[in-house]
């Protein structure tokens, strides 16, 4: 709504914003910084072990795919890939979808203990991991969840579900109230009302925080290591482990690593419009 | 203070423009007088705003000149403009007080303290904001932060002109007479030039001693409430100005009658003089505003001047009634004194001579 | 926004509170059922009191991870911020270059913690990274794992390099929000670039700041993956932080009384602090002081 109110820019427009000129140097510079060291692990996994350990190369001397095709050949190794695949889409599904009616709650309504409420969901992404994953494993394991999808997605809500409930109240609360109120009053029910007239109204919203959920449950890893073994291992996991196993295969473990790159550069991609308005929570 | 002069000015957000339509401001040389209080009228999306920003200088114009007190000002950015502007929404900087506020544009062009105290109490005091000066700007209601914005503008020695942009558009009704006439006002303290965008006809009329009216992008007509309302120069000003608008009727010339127009198969005589200046391909309009269009049901003295109609429509609105009539296929609107007796049915029409205006293609005819 | 006072709004609140309170409240009375007790062997708990609690807070390896920890935390902080807040005003507002710098900016976000470490490892070792190998090539003897400031601006430079990001995509964000009329009245009233900044951008940027800073805070304070695959903690302790330090308790020595102790208290410090934070967030979302302008 607000975006409506800003002129389109034109063409002999004078420039509004002041001229950043330490940017023209700063932005290059800091891509360089940004974007040497993802170079560098493509550059990796595309070289040889041999070309690796032999000496410095700035680029690969000799392609090779072979790094790729061991991980899409070895079920170890894309098993992880889906698991890890499987795991962040059931949370970013499940946090989505019991996060909008309490976002939904938080913003239209005050209740007793709202407040310590809202902040207390926030608390809990901040338990410190070490001790924590202890009795994580044994609760898990106590009520079998432990090495299952859904078992890491329900843990992943601990810090994806405050998020997205502020997100969205953040985004909700841009919707103005009038528009509850006339649907109602044009006899909308409360189930049609919100599924009808509130999500389309709301759904770059629920892109973004679709994107900070799938982005957190992605890199998450001690909490998704920890509650899984064999059947639910995130790729992630498998890194750490074959390769400690095996000693260093830098390329395979590179090709690993821009193997999860990917995804995330999919999503952002898919999101990139919703980014802007997004990151600011609805806050702005 | 200065003599704003528009010499040959276009603009087009378009590089190459050849048609008229691809001008957002279309060819117009004008002057603006020093000291004038100025109004620029026109429906949403006319140019008005384009027009303005190009004289504060927010947009470089594709074509032609801006000079202020003869000298050229377009290739200037704002800054060396010496303009000061008032936006639709109030723009007021949240983390200043309102004292910080009114300093700020005297505090970027590095006026000494002492003096920047004394202006921005002198303004304060003129714009009743003395009390409010220590507390925060953020908190305050909407007609305060348009009289802040204001006042950042009134603070500057220097301007050449103040430029109002739909100032009142977020003020509440009443608050909104307030500030008009306060501006009035100040105008009459501070002999300042004004330029006062609205679409609003009757803030325009009330406030400004000139108003320029535009419509896509061409500026219609400029002059004093009183000419706009009394000559349109053009049938969209008779139609824009006036509430409601001037009766417009198409019209033919008669054939073998030099002194007369037909307007369906009805005839109305117009001056010979008119006519003669009439090329026959144009397309003629009679236009006449309800103040001047006479209405009854019995023919008082006969004329060629009224003709019949029917009167479909009396409305009574206290100080003056309102009475539709059809005259043939067209609908026409007068208005009449309170007192004036007239009921709906067959009915009589008098065009006041004088008052009765010819257009051919939508200019007037003199 | 006025709301409406309804009781029953915790019927929408409720899955919410289960799935969160399901992860959240069983572990953590675990974690204090720990902090009270000596466990001996299997079956075997003594209760302790709060003894666990007075020997950590005197335990001097525990006090120089909680140092390091600040001294990173403080560090990273002072570094991301102004950056963040750099990085946003050079981007391009509009069109495919504002597409691809966000892209592309937005890219470390989606690292996972660990790949994160290894990236960082490939590109800093001396022998095969192209890091370590420009040191080496410009004569300057770098190598994170045996020299302790080595590995220390490694670790900022790579956390830096992973969260900037968010700091300048928040900026980004409440940047565009800025009505062009602003920029326009600032242009009016003469204001140079620094006063632009100063009393239009920056104001307009403290409301997403204040969430960056919080979830940088938070996220930083907890940091625990990325040093652990670079580093492992070392050179020595060099880059031991709390998370590191209290996992070698918890796994590595089992003193599970001691670490749980000092979670506690490490999980306190983060609310108190995140609270602070978090209202004066709350105060600056107050949604009537800032709207009027926008709509």
């Amino acid at each position: 709504m607000k975006q409506a109110l800003v002129q389109p820019s034109t063409t002999q427009s004078r420039p509004l914003r002041p001229k950043f000129r330490i940017g023209s140097v700063l932005l290059p510079a800091y891509f360089i910084l940004l974007l040497l060291p993802i170079y560098w692990m493509i550059s990796m996994s595309l070289k040889t072990n041999d070309e690796i350990l032999a000496g410095f190369s700035l680029w690969p001397k000799t392609l090779t795919l072979e790094h790729y095709h061991e991980i899409f050949t070895n079920a170890a190794w894309y098993s992880g890939y889906l698991n890890s695949l499987t795991y962040v889409g059931l949370n970013t599904v499940i946090s989505l979808v019991i996060a909008l009616p309490a976002a939904y709650a938080f913003s239209r309504y005050s209740f007793q203990g709202d407040k310590h409420l809202f902040f207390w969901l926030l608390t809990n992404r901040m338990a410190p991991p070490a001790v924590f994953l202890l009795p994580f494993f044994q609760l898990y394991q106590s009520v079998g969840l432990f090495d299952t999808h859904i078992g890491v997605a329900l843990a992943h809500l601990l810090f994806n579900v405050p998020l997205s409930v502020w997100i969205l109240e953040g985004f909700i609360s841009g919707v103005p109230k009038e528009i509850d109120e006339t649907a109602y009053i044009d006899g909308y029910s409360f189930g049609r009302f919100f599924f009808r007239v509130f999500i389309p109204l709301v759904r770059s919203g629920i892109g973004v925080t679709a994107f900070f959920c799938f982005m957190f449950s992605w890199i998450e890893l001690l909490l998704a290591r920890t509650l899984t073994s064999v059947n639910a291992k995130p790729i992630a996991a498998v890194m750490t482990r074959t390769v400690s196993a095996s000693g260093m295969d830098w390329g395979l473990l590179s090709a690993a690593g821009v193997l999860t790159i990917i995804p995330g550069a999919l999503v952002i991609w898919f999101v990139r419009n919703y980014i802007a308005k997004g990151f600011a929570m609805g806050r702005v | 203070m200065a003599r704003i002069e528009l010499d040959g000015l276009a603009h087009a957000y378009r590089p190459n423009p050849q048609k008229p339509e691809d001008y957002a401001l279309r060819p117009m040389t004008m002057t603006w007088q020093d000291g004038g209080a100025y109004a620029l009228l026109g429906p949403s999306g006319c140019g008005k705003t384009t027009l303005l920003n190009i004289i504060s200088g927010l947009l470089r114009p594709s074509h032609g000149r801006v000079l202020f007190d003869g000298r050229d000002v377009t290739d200037l950015p704002t800054e060396a403009r010496n303009i000061a502007q008032v936006f639709q929404f109030p723009v007021i900087y949240d983390t200043m007080t309102v004292h910080d506020n009114l300093a700020f544009p005297l505090r970027n062009r590095r006026i000494p303290e002492p003096e920047v105290r004394s202006r921005v109490a002198h303004i304060a005091e003129l714009l009743e904001l003395t009390s409010d000066l220590k507390n925060r700007a953020r908190g305050l209601s909407a007609d305060m932060k348009q009289k802040i914005s204001l006042g950042r503008g009134l603070v500057r020695k220097d301007v050449a002109a103040i430029l109002f942009d739909e100032p009142l558009t977020v003020i509440d009704p009443h608050m909104k007479w307030q500030l008009r006439s306060k501006l009035k006002q100040i105008h009459n303290e501070l002999k300042l030039s004004l330029i006062y965008v609205t679409h609003d006809q009757v803030e325009a009329l009330t406030f400004a001693d000139q108003v320029v009216l535009m419509y896509d992008g061409a500026v219609m007509q400029a002059g004093t409430p009183q000419a706009l309302f009394e000559e349109p120069e053009h049938t969209f000003v008779g139609y824009f100005i006036g509430s409601p608008g001037m009766n417009l009727l198409p019209c033919t010339l008669e054939p073998g009658n030099p002194d007369g127009v037909q307007i369906g198969n009805l005839s109305l005589p117009v001056d010979a003089h008119l006519l003669e200046q009439v090329n026959a391909q144009s397309d003629l309009t009679i236009g006449i505003r309800p103040e001047f269009l006479g209405c009854s049901n019995t023919l008082e003295g006969a004329s060629s001047r009224n003709l019949p109609a029917t009167i479909t429509r009396v409305d009574d609105l206290g100080t003056y009634k309102i009475v539709t009539a059809t005259l043939g296929a067209h609908t026409l609107r007068a208005k009449l004194p309170e007192d004036a007796r007239v009921v709906t049915g067959p009915g009589f029409l008098n065009f006041l001579t004088g008052q009765t205006k010819l257009y051919a293609d939508s200019r007037i005819v003199r | 926004m006025i709301k409406t006072r309804n009781n029953k709004a915790w019927f929408l609140v409720l899955p919410v509170v289960i799935s969160v309170a399901f992860s959240a409240i069983i572990p953590l009375m675990t974690v204090i059922n720990y902090s009270v007790q000596d466990i001996i062997g299997p079956d075997q708990k003594v209760f302790v009191g709060l003894d666990w609690f007075k020997e950590v807070l005197r335990d001097p390896d525990l006090h120089g991870a909680f140092l390091r920890q600040i001294l990173f935390t403080l560090v990273v902080l002072a570094i991301e911020i102004p950056l963040g807040i750099l990085i946003a005003l050079s981007m391009p507002a509009k069109g495919w270059k504002a597409s691809l710098t966000l892209v592309l900016i937005a890219l470390p976000l989606l690292v996972p913690f660990n790949v994160v470490g290894t990236i960082w490892q490939i590109f800093g070792r001396a022998d095969i990274g192209l890091g370590g190998h420009f040191l080496a090539s410009l004569g300057i003897n770098y190598n994170y794992a045996t020299n302790p400031l080595h590995a220390w601006l490694t670790v900022i430079l790579m956390d830096v390099w992973h969260w900037t990001p968010l700091v300048a995509l928040l900026c980004y964000a409440g940047l565009r929000s800025i009505p062009e009329g602003y920029y326009q009245a600032a242009k009016i009233d003469g204001a140079k670039a620094w006063a632009v900044f100063r009393f239009i951008q920056f104001p307009k940027l403290s409301g997403v700041l204040m969430i960056g800073l919080l979830l940088r805070f938070m996220d930083s304070f907890m940091i625990y993956t990325e040093p652990f695959v670079l580093t492992g903690g070392g050179p020595g302790n060099a880059t031991t932080f709390l998370s590191i330090y209290l996992t070698k308790l918890a796994v590595g020595q089992f003193d599970l009384g001691p670490a749980a102790a000092f979670s506690l208290i490490y999980f306190l410090i983060i609310q108190v602090v995140s609270f602070v934070l978090y209202t004066i967030i709350q105060r600056n979302s107050n949604p009537n002081a800032s709207k009027q302008v926008a709509q």
